[in-house]
């Protein structure tokens, strides 16, 4: 009762920071008006960890999922995986091969949706289009065949997920701890293996076109998040692309591998959380090398940065030429993300077309019972946007005494403000700011793809705010978008 | 059955239906539907939720259809803007105590409360939200309460005293503080008179007693008020 008071009173005195505050970047200058910094702020706060407390376990897949509607999926897996280790069981065969399929889905579609839908309109519209035709409405008009291919695309992506699990968006009920709840009919698996070989067709083509169109991107290249970081993600045993299972991997900028096979379990031994107070999001940091030396990347960069290999044949191509565009095959650009997510998103294809050969992929058997076997469990996924670490712990009868997660966006946090300040400094020349820089900043934070309704916990739209800010701290110039 | 029967009006419709037979069933037996929510056949009714309050011409007041028996010439309305008015703001203080999230409620889509919320009409509630925190029992080998989405309807703890006849469940506490307890407020494992029948999932309106890991339609299907009367009338 005195909390629904408290947060009553709390929106009429703050109703500016709920209409505009989520995201906001501010850019400071020296003395002499050059840019000193760029800062990404987060300003709001969700809180899930708090509020899952008390909660039974097997619910967390169900609530966890709900901080995001885009990769919902990926949060069902982590936090599967993390009730898996608490039940300390094994899920059959079938259940393993279905949740990775699921998640193909996922990364298909949420890849989709930030290339056609997000970026696209930048990379083939013009940084300097205006911004009322720079949408997908205006790439819609100006290409209408890529517009229908990318949503055709994600739909396969989504209709993957449907198959398996039931409900496109928040299928929670399907995922429980030890597998899941029902197997795959053989409609559903004909299904999608029909549809697969037009989705494989648009994956190629758009690769292919985005790669035709780089060299109209050198200054981007250049200047977008372009600097020395290390990188991390999960690799199979043999250092594989991997989103599912699989161990940590960290690479240097130089592609030293700097530590590997790093039990995701004991990721508080490696991973370090700052907390700044001008932003809700946490800053992990890789721990031995201390705060914020520790910047590390994550996300499609990240893990083919990581990775010696896809797997899949026409992967496995397309990534040999891809690193050649590194020093010792690390791509540093972060404007490479989107290069990175179109061949993730033929890795994904191929891989569920494999999965979905596999004959045991219909097997009947999909779940492990037991119950609460151990105190805690942690749970590693590679979502779309990145390593997903979700870690709980239980009492004896299983509810949630305690929760953390870290969101793929969150590890790339301290590699945003680096990215955003090198825009900044690159495109902010006087005291005030013009409408293409806003759209740089805007660009390369969408080249992360951030996702801030999950990294920060954070509900809402997301209209960006940019401030300039001089060197003795007034406000100079402002605009939101 | 009674061979003594009683003339009413229902909603201006004639109806003939044996003595001492309650508004509720009267209406049901002739077609016409009123809201009900702790109310199960088969067990005995307590009128709590007040959600099948009735208009009785000449009356001043309302009453729970669940528990007046009819009376002749009586002339009851069940459908007034009123009422409408009334079972919505029934529903709105239900929803404004205790945690009602469907998003994650394992009886999502299967829920007495969230039906008859949609069907009402209810798209918020106009009560300041009175939550406080619940303790989940997950002690039982296959049974969970979770008191965070109780309504307090009773029925488990009627299902368990008739029906099942140990009377594991009660009542603790009054009003907001109300919960149901096991025993003497043991945790469920520690309970020593419960059969784990699990007939108190299965009345459960709500996602307030489940099953773990049984999928709800399972819990709750439909025969249940069925299987409860048979047992009570020993057929
Ligand atoms: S059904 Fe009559 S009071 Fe609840």
């Amino acid at each position: 009762m005195v909390e629904g008071k408290n947060m009553g009173k709390e929106i009429e005195i703050h109703p500016v920071t709920r209409i505009e505050g989520h995201a906001k970047v501010t850019i400071h200058l020296n003395k002499d008006d050059s840019v000193k910094e760029a800062r990404f702020h987060v300003l709001d706060f969700r809180g899930f960890e708090k509020f899952s407390e008390g909660r039974p376990f097997y619910e967390m897949p169900g609530i966890t999922s709900r901080s995001c509607g885009i990769c919902p999926v990926s949060h069902l897996l982590a936090s599967a995986k993390a009730c898996d280790a608490i039940v300390g069981v094994k899920p059959p065969k079938a259940a393993v091969l279905l949740r990775r399929l699921m998640h193909m889905g996922q990364l298909i579609q949420s890849h989709a949706l930030s290339f056609f839908h997000l970026s696209a309109p930048d990379l083939l519209l013009g940084m300097d289009a205006p911004p009322e035709t720079r949408n997908i409405f205006g790439l819609i008009e100006k290409k209408p065949d890529l517009a229908i291919q990318g949503v055709k695309l994600r739909k396969f992506g989504q209709e993957i997920i449907e198959k398996v699990a039931g409900k496109r968006i928040h299928s929670y009920d399907w995922i429980i701890p030890g597998g899941a709840k029902w197997p795959l009919s053989k409609e559903n698996a004909d299904y999608l293996r029909s549809n697969l070989p037009e989705a494989l067709d648009i994956a190629l083509k758009t690769l292919k076109m985005f790669k035709s169109s780089l060299q109209g991107f050198d200054d981007e290249v250049e200047n977008f998040g372009n600097f020395p970081t290390y990188y991390l993600g999960l690799v199979t045993p043999k250092g594989g692309l991997e989103h599912y299972d699989g161990k940590i991997r960290i690479v240097d900028a130089e592609g030293k591998i700097v530590a590997d096979q790093l039990d995701p379990e004991a990721y508080q031994e490696y991973i370090g959380e700052a907390v700044e107070p001008w932003s809700y999001m946490k800053f992990p940091y890789y721990k031995p090398l201390g705060y914020p030396e520790g910047i590390y990347r994550v996300g499609p960069l990240a893990r083919l940065n990581i990775a010696s290999h896809c797997g899949t044949p026409l992967a496995d191509e397309e990534l040999k030429e891809f690193k050649k565009l590194g020093k010792k095959g690390v791509v540093q650009s972060t404007f490479h993300y989107h290069y990175a997510r179109l061949i993730e998103l033929l890795f994904c294809l191929e891989t569920a077309k494999e999965l979905l050969e596999d004959p045991a992929i219909l097997s009947e058997r999909v779940s492990s019972k037991a119950s609460v076997n151990n105190e805690q469990g942690v749970g590693v996924a590679e979502a779309p946007r990145g390593t997903l670490i979700h870690h709980y712990k239980v009492d004896a009868q299983g509810r949630i005494l305690w929760a953390n997660m870290i969101i793929a966006t969150e590890h790339n946090n301290l590699a945003f403000n680096k990215a955003v300040t090198q825009v900044a400094k690159k495109y902010v020349k006087a005291k005030q700011l013009q409408e293409g820089m806003l759209n740089r900043v805007e660009a390369v934070i969408r080249a992360f793809d951030p996702c801030l309704s999950c990294a920060t916990h954070a509900v809402g739209q997301m209209p960006l705010q940019v401030q300039l800010i001089d060197a003795e701290g007034r406000l100079v110039d402002q605009k939101v978008r | 059955m009674s061979a003594l029967t009683v003339k009413l009006k229902i909603d201006n419709i004639e109806v003939e239906v044996p003595e001492g037979t309650t508004i509720l069933k009267a209406a049901r037996d002739n077609g016409i539907e009123i809201p009900t929510l702790c109310s199960l056949e088969g067990l005995t009714n307590y009128g709590g939720c007040r959600l099948c309050l009735v208009e009785v011409k000449g009356a001043p007041k309302l009453f729970p259809a669940c528990t007046t028996p009819v009376s002749a010439g009586m002339e009851v309305i069940t459908n007034s803007e009123q009422l409408r008015e009334y079972r919505k703001m029934t529903i709105q203080l239900l929803l404004s105590e205790r945690t009602h999230v469907c998003s994650v409620c394992v009886a999502n889509d299967h829920c007495e409360l969230q039906s008859l919320a949609n069907k009402l009409g209810v798209d918020h509630s106009i009560f300041e939200r009175n939550w406080t925190r619940k303790e989940i029992d997950s002690s039982h080998d296959f049974l969970v309460i979770d008191r965070n989405r109780c309504i307090l309807c009773t029925r488990c703890i009627r299902v368990c005293d008739e029906i099942e006849g140990v009377h594991t469940l009660d009542l603790k506490q009054r009003g907001r503080k109300a919960e149901v307890i096991m025993d003497l407020d043991e945790d469920w494992v520690n309970s020593c008179s419960c059969t784990s029948c699990r007939k108190c999932a299965k009345v459960c309106p709500v996602g307030a007693i489940y099953i773990e890991g049984e999928p709800i339609t399972r819990t709750k299907n439909k025969d249940v008020a069925e299987f409860i009367l048979t047992r009570r009338q020993r057929k």
